[in-house]
């Protein structure tokens, strides 16, 4: 709230300047989050924090002041009107415990033409408000000084009362700000004999509302229970300063002075016969503010340090707080105004405040010795990323929401959760993949001309299974533009784009290092954003865990891709769970190596090749590697040429050239037989 | 006798002008070799008569042993020339890049991150993790902030239609992991959280860091020491904090914290909005209410609970001036970022 600080001064004759005055509220715990100095006054902006509606005002922040500095706190003098009619508009209260205290007062022949004196309007301004007319700026100047929202209606559009009540099934009413608004029957309003006129605590309704011609009003001034009033406003997508105040308690003891303030202040300005203020007050549904012990023990405790007795009797009693020693400490009760001292941990923070944070030494906790659970099996996060930066990889983190239009491209099979209140309709469904944001920030470095791109996120999507999502904690990456960076010494057919396979290696790396390698296999699968015949599902032990493949043409073309996109996505800690295989002995004897070209047919995985040579072979083959792969003249059409490279070796001894013999035999009669392969010389 | 003394004078210009190691065999062939000159002189002995045959035998040996040792000295000359021939020949521009693959590199954000955790986990603090999707209980009711609560309005929440929502911030991770792991305990919970605001300084998405710390006798004293600890350490200078009251429903006492400005050293700055202080976290002593909805005897325990921006502790770290940068994903940008 903005605060004036000529305002203050006439309630606090503080001789700190407004700098000084902002430097102490701010360790007060109001922060001065701003100051405007002019020639006539300074003004404060400061945070009040929720709990504390009782400093919404110039009187209840002129209270913290005399607290602080210990000086009295004064005020304008009060003069209570006299009254000169004798109207009292007919007033009913139908819920007291919503409505503890209901003041009104009648007001007749205001000349609401009249010119609001510079000093009010000056103020007003001060804490942005605009100045209207008479009746609107005194209840509005009253609401600033005190912190009690007050309402005027125009007495000749009233019907026969005033009426405290719950809204009524399906009522509706226009709001002075012309909107119209369903109400709810939890939602108090004032009515009069023909319909709710206001809805209480928030806004007053547009059919009762004052205006410059406006010459009798009627005043009210209520005092409503936070419970009546949280939540109605913004339900209603309304935010008013009175609703502010009554969310976080108006003090239940101001609304009489309130009303005569409010009266002098407008007879003052634009004349008027006042009549005397009617008042429903009822006794038993009033706040109670209940005595709450300190103990010293326990402020001692919480604090880590000891406040001396004398300056927490005295921090506590310039807060308007009534203490009483025990022999355990004290016991304390709040002042009416004070709604957030119900524990002993609120006396606690109000004697640390006062006494100030600063004073409380800083202490190291007991340290305390113990090993945590580090499981081997969870894939280093930091060792996962920083393995990707190796190869080229930078960590993108993209937002968690993404653009329904482009994820139902990708994955029209996949339920997503979408959000009530989105920020941006491109934002508004969370990500079933981290696709989505990878493509687009890919796309988006595209625009930039960045055209080497590869990028990695490790984050959570959220898969929709049975009605109910599920997190999963999701590794993916994406690669597009040249193969290498663009360097000398490469020859010119290695600057083609990056394919398939080099982000198979990239993601290879990943999986070798789970240190179960073997475990993993990759099977030509469909995922409609990607090619069909460039695609793969990658298995763990049978298990899908991941995909790898390239972006869809289609796509490629619709989102402006140069190059197209190669894609993987894994799910993290399935997918990259630790397992190292125990330790195998190495041989000591001599490796032995023979090389085979395998000519099969197109449709034979290299997975099927690899499957057939191990069951032909004996124990002795130690590896199969792939050196080659031949497609062309010499071949016949349909046909690939696979070069393998079978390692043997014992463990025993030095192989003879007839066991190696014997195994290669097998192997090629194995292919021969099961693959139709033939071997190429 | 002359004609010995005339044969190593022949050979010995033969090696000298001898520029390569063929050139040298090619000499040593034609003075050495089994139809060399010398040996054709060592040969021809037998035609001498008897008497001079050992005076001229051992001339001509001398003469040999002469011609021998010039050669291999000649030898390791030529062959110290050809190395060095080769190594100049072999010289590269060691100034050209390498080839290969370029370094990518971690998020900052994430550089951040694993910094904290790392400085907190040699503290003793467990790492705790929650839900990016939680229920109306732990975001709000359990941290005492129960419906139509005022402070609700300052968490702007993105809701689904079922009433779930996605966590305005990590203290449902307080909640979590008291009601997992009991009293006493002392964790972090980094991650990300979301709120529906987008501006210069607000991103609908976010990073923060929440402490935690229960025990018999936690007091605000330790929260003061563990905070200032963890921020000397993370900005690695002996930093000023101050603590302001403040309100968290959450907390009591609450405070916001405060450092002094990383890029003034506290004398005044845009960043710091020419107040010398940058806010850098929120804190206090856990709620008795908090503690109770999680399990927590709230008699027995006192505890401590911090909630940092881990987004802006990178900012300040880098000197990054504009959130949205992080979520940007500009390679120019993520690029800055590489080293370890």
């Amino acid at each position: 709230m903005k605060l004036s600080y000529a305002w203050l001064k006439e309630w606090v004759d503080v001789s700190w300047d407004a700098g000084e005055l902002g430097s102490r509220l701010t360790m007060a715990g109001f922060e001065l989050e701003g100051l405007v100095r002019n020639a006539q006054d300074s003004i404060l902006e400061l945070n009040v924090t929720p709990n504390r509606g009782d400093a919404m005002s110039v009187l209840g922040l002129a209270r913290e002041v005399a607290a602080l500095t210990g000086m009295p706190l004064t005020g304008p003098a009060r003069r209570p009107v006299a009254d000169q009619l004798t109207d009292a508009f007919p007033m009913q209260v139908d819920e007291p415990a919503d409505c503890p205290t209901f003041c009104g007062r009648v007001i007749r022949g205001v000349n609401n033409q009249a010119l609001t004196p510079a000093w009010m309007t000056a103020r007003l301004q001060s804490a942005d408000v605009r100045s209207v007319h008479p009746i609107v700026d005194v209840t509005n100047y009253v609401l600033l000084e005190l912190g009690q929202p007050m309402h005027a209606y125009d007495l000749s559009t009233l019907n026969g009362e005033i009426r405290v009540r719950h809204a009524r099934p399906a009522e509706r009413l226009q709001l002075l700000d012309a909107r119209t608004v369903d109400l709810s029957e939890d939602m108090l309003v004032i009515a009069d004999r023909e319909a709710a006129v206001g809805l209480a605590g928030i806004m007053g309704g547009a059919r009762t509302a004052v205006a410059t011609g406006t010459r009798d009003v009627f005043l009210e001034v209520a005092y409503f229970a936070p419970s009546a009033i949280q939540g109605r406003a913004r339900r209603l997508g309304l935010k008013t300063d009175a609703s502010q105040h009554y969310e976080r308690g108006v003090d239940p003891t101001l609304q009489q002075r309130a009303m005569e303030r409010a009266s002098a202040l407008l007879i003052e300005i634009a004349g008027g016969r006042a009549g005397p203020v009617t008042q429903f007050h009822s006794s038993m549904h009033q706040p109670k503010r209940v005595a709450v012990s300190l103990r010293r023990t326990h402020m001692a405790r919480l604090l880590g340090t000891s406040i001396e007795p004398g300056s927490v009797k005295a921090a506590l009693s310039a807060l308007q707080m009534k203490v009483r020693d025990v022999p355990t400490g004290w016991e304390v009760t709040p002042p009416p105004h004070r709604f957030d001292i119900t524990i002993e941990a609120d006396l606690i923070e109000e004697v640390a405040r006062m006494v100030g944070y600063e004073g409380i030494a800083e202490r190291a906790g007991e340290a305390v010795h113990h090993f945590p659970v580090l499981p081997r099996e969870r894939p280093s996060e930091a060792a996962v990323l920083e393995a990707m930066s190796a190869r080229g990889y930078h960590e993108a983190i993209t937002f968690a929401f993404v653009d329904p239009q482009l994820q139902q491209r990708l994955f029209p099979e996949r339920a997503s959760l979408a959000l009530a209140n989105p920020i941006a309709s491109d934002l508004s469904v969370m990500r079933v993949s981290l696709w989505p944001g990878l493509l687009r920030a890919a796309a988006e470095n595209q625009r930039r001309q960045q055209d080497r791109i590869r990028l990695i996120e490790h984050g959570v999507c959220f898969a929709v299974a049975d009605g109910a999502a599920l997190e999963v904690d999701t590794l993916a990456a994406i690669a597009c533009g040249e193969r290498l960076p663009e360097q000398w010494g490469v020859p010119r057919k290695e600057r083609a784009a990056v394919d398939f396979f080099d982000v198979k290696a990239d993601l290879e790396i990943l999986l070798v290092a789970t240190g179960a390698p073997d475990a993993f296999a990759f099977e030509a699968a469909q995922l409609s954003c990607l090619h069909p015949g460039r695609a793969a599902r990658v298995l763990r032990q049978a298990r899908p865990i991941g995909w790898v493949g390239e972006l869809h043409p289609e796509i490629v073309r619709e989102l402006d891709f140069t190059y197209p996109p190669i894609l993987f996505e894994l799910a993290f800690y399935d997918a990259l769970r630790v397992d190292p295989a125990a330790y195998t002995e190495v041989s000591r004897f001599p490796m032995v190596r023979r090389d085979l070209a395998i000519v099969v047919d197109e449709n034979v995985p290299l997975s099927a090749l690899r499957e057939r040579v191990t069951l032909s072979s004996s124990s002795l083959l130690r590896q199969c590697r792939v050196f080659d792969v031949y497609r062309g003249p010499g071949l016949e059409t349909g046909t690939k040429s696979i070069a393998l490279g079978l390692i043997f070796q014992d463990f025993y001894r030095t192989l003879t050239d007839e066991d190696v013999d014997q195994n290669v035999a097998s192997i090629v009669a194995g292919l021969r037989v099961s693959l139709n392969a033939k071997i190429r010389e | 006798m002359n004609e010995a003394a005339d044969l190593v004078a022949r050979a010995l210009g033969a090696i000298a002008s001898s520029t390569d190691l063929g050139t040298l065999d090619a000499v040593r062939v034609r003075w050495l070799g089994k139809k060399g000159e010398l040996t054709a002189a060592l040969k021809s002995l037998g035609a001498l008569p008897e008497a001079e045959r050992p005076a001229a035998g051992q001339d001509i040996n001398a003469a040999k042993a002469r011609v021998q040792s010039a050669l291999e000295a000649r030898r390791v000359e030529l062959e110290r020339r050809q190395v060095d021939q080769e190594l100049i020949a072999g010289r590269i521009d060691v100034t050209l890049p390498g080839r290969g693959e370029e370094r990518g590199g971690l998020h900052p954000v994430t550089q951040a991150r694993l910094r904290i955790e790392t400085l907190f986990a040699r503290a003793g603090f467990d790492l705790a993790v929650g839900p990016e999707i939680e229920d109306d209980f732990h975001n709000f009711e359990a941290l005492n902030i129960p419906a139509n609560h005022p402070a609700r309005a300052l968490h702007d929440t993105f809701y689904f239609p079922d009433g779930r929502l996605l966590r305005t911030h990590t203290s449902p991770v307080q909640i979590r992991a008291m009601l997992a792991r009991g009293a006493p305990l002392a964790v972090i919970a980094p991650g990300r959280v979301y709120r529906c605001d987008h501006d210069l300084t607000h991103s609908p998405m976010f990073h923060q860091l929440e402490g935690l710390v229960v025990g018999e006798n936690v007091s605000f004293a330790n929260l003061k020491a563990a905070l200032h600890g963890f921020l000397a350490a993370f900005f690695e200078r002996d930093l000023a904090m101050r603590l302001r009251p403040s309100y968290f429903p959450f907390t009591e006492p609450s405070a916001e914290v405060d450092i002094s400005c990383v890029f003034c050293a506290g004398s005044g700055c845009r960043t710091c909005k020419h107040t010398g202080w940058l806010e850098i976290a929120g804190c206090g002593m856990v709620h008795p209410n908090v503690l109770r909805a999680s399990g927590v005897d709230a008699e027995r325990y006192t505890g401590y609970a911090f909630g940092a921006g881990i987004d802006r502790l990178a900012m300040l770290r880098c000197g990054v001036n504009d959130l949205r940068l992080f979520f940007e994903n500009d390679l120019r940008f993520l690029r800055q970022f590489r080293a370890f």
